[in-house]
């Protein structure tokens, strides 16, 4: 009794280890609740942010990190995108999860974007939506719902993920 | 001698006390040998920044690579580089 006493927290210990390996966040389910500090492009003030608060609104959450290239690829686009499509309900949420803000700041200073960017240094919010890649986007719809995943930042992906932001706002051709 | 009798029972409890103590401990010892490095997170894609500076390059500097490339397959007569076969007509 005693030894399974004692070998069970282990097996725990490697199924939850096990567990963590489990599928991204995937079309259709809602999106995981994040709170986290930000700065706004417009006003330049620093507030929470957090996605229920921009329920009813198609919000596209963007994972990046200064180290990372593909990322500094995407700021235009994302800028264009917020600019074509803010006054439709559109939001950029840019998650920044680098360890030292500096670097961060570096970053936007070069890329100069027009949408909220969010902190986690900690990165607790890419584990919540289980990012698989730099840069990661998930598209939320209005109800809150994840409608498309995005892997990297390629020139062959701007237009279909265009296209996929039309979609959810219901723009027609 | 019934004292003496409890001493050696309660000695020989204590023994056995002392192994059960003891194969416990070295079953934990077994236990965390065999799992501690399956318990190491791989590093997160998100926490890649310092993997992800030049100083982690197999390469130190692209530049340098290239000519050392250069004069590698030069000397070697065969084009293409390192590892694939080349052309071999020495001609760069």
């Amino acid at each position: 009794m005693r030894i399974v006493s004692l070998i069970s927290p282990v097996l725990m210990a490697v199924f939850s280890a096990l567990c963590g390996l489990a599928h991204g966040i995937e079309k259709g389910q809602p999106a995981p609740n994040f709170s986290l500090p930000s700065t706004n492009a417009d006003t330049s003030a620093s507030s929470p942010i957090s996605l229920v608060a921009l329920r009813g609104k198609v919000v596209y959450v963007d994972f990046w990190a200064s180290w990372c290239g593909p990322c500094k690829q995407s700021f235009p686009w994302m800028n264009d995108m917020q600019t074509r499509y803010g006054s439709k309900g559109f939001q950029v949420v840019a998650i920044n999860v680098d360890k030292k803000p500096s670097d961060a700041a570096g970053f936007l200073r070069a890329t100069a974007p027009v949408f909220s960017i969010a902190y986690d240094p900690a990165g607790s919010t890419p584990q919540l939506f289980q990012v698989k890649a730099m840069p990661s986007s998930f598209l939320i719809g209005t109800d809150g719902r994840v409608i498309a995943t995005h892997a990297g930042f390629r020139d062959a992906d701007r237009s279909p993920l265009e296209q996929s932001i039309r979609q959810a706002l219901g723009i027609k051709e | 001698m019934k004292d003496a009798n409890e001493s050696t029972i309660s000695g020989m409890q204590l023994r056995m006390d002392c192994f059960r103590t003891a194969y416990t401990l070295g079953l934990m010892v077994l236990a965390s040998a065999c799992i501690g490095c399956a318990s190491l997170e791989p590093v997160k894609p998100w926490e890649k920044g310092n993997l992800a500076k030049p100083a982690m390059a197999f390469e130190g500097d692209r530049l340098e690579l290239g000519f050392a490339e250069h004069t590698y397959f030069s000397k070697e007569g065969s084009t293409g580089g390192n590892g694939v076969g080349g052309g071999g007509c020495g001609c760069n």
